[in-house]
């Protein structure tokens, strides 16, 4: 445990702090759990891209034509690859809160495999959507 | 159950549960309220986009302005907006402990908003703007 020993300081101040997240082995849960906070701020910034879409569509042709020459582009469809990705994982990481808000899936077990699950179906869903995707256009 | 004797609390305030902020467990109802409302609208929208895919300007304004797409991207810009800045708010919280946590609170405010009126102005813009 880390300790704040600043000498001088007096007794109230010297107290254990929490270890810091580099101290634990890393577990599904721990990874998971970082990964909903990562792609939440991900998505934070990643509504900008609608934001774009939607002004350039309202500006007109030439707009809307450079949106989507960028979003059709390797960059463009790497951005959106990921943000497909983390929208789905942060949605599947927020039905996993649910479970824990009626009460359910608290057991080690349980946690393990949702965890395991959010990343599993995030990814499976992320390939379904790119496959439409191309199918489509 | 604690004495009202032993508590400076009035039995009003421990009633009503609104806690020193006056605001209760409504940030994490609110957080809780967008979450549920969003499945289905980041579904739809994923839909949407995918819809949207390699259409030409004519295509986009005829998908965009379909009642049922219009009503679903102005439902999902809402609650997703609001659920972003909750959620933000919360992160800020966490990591910045300095005076500069007021401004990014109120700065998180402000771009949450932001997109939210840039995103609604679009869809109405395209909708009833006789493009």
């Amino acid at each position: 445990m880390a300790e704040a020993n600043v000498p001088g300081t007096r007794p109230e101040d010297i107290r254990p702090l929490s270890p810091h997240l580099q101290i634990y082995r890393w577990t599904w849960t721990m990874a998971m759990s970082v990964a909903h906070r990562i792609t939440g701020a991900a998505l934070y910034v990643g509504s900008l891209l609608l934001v774009i879409w939607l002004l350039a569509l309202a500006s007109g042709p030439e707009a809307f034509e450079t949106a989507q020459w960028f979003f059709g582009s390797f960059l463009g469809r790497l951005i959106l690859f990921g943000y497909t990705w983390a929208l789905l994982h942060h949605m599947l990481g927020g039905i996993r809160h649910f479970i824990w808000d009626v009460g359910l899936g608290f057991d080690a077990a349980s946690r393990h495999t949702l965890a395991r699950l959010t990343l599993i179906a995030s990814a499976a869903l992320t390939f379904l959507v790119w496959v439409i995707g191309y199918a489509v256009s | 159950m604690a004495s009202t004797k032993h508590t400076l609390r009035t039995p009003l305030s421990r009633v009503r549960g609104l806690g020193s902020a006056r605001s209760g467990t409504s940030h994490f109802w609110h957080q809780r309220l967008t979450a549920v409302a969003n499945v289905p609208l980041a579904l739809a929208f994923i839909a949407i986009v995918v819809c949207a895919t390699g259409s030409g300007y004519e295509e986009a304004l005829a998908l965009v302005r379909s009642p049922l797409v219009a009503i679903l991207l102005l439902l999902f810009i809402l609650s997703a907006a609001y659920h972003m800045r909750l959620g933000m708010q919360v992160i800020i919280e966490d990591y910045v402990h300095s005076g500069a946590k007021v401004a990014a609170v109120i700065a998180n405010t402000f771009f949450a908003v932001l997109v939210a009126a840039a995103a609604v102005f679009a869809v109405l813009k395209i909708t009833f703007g006789g493009m």
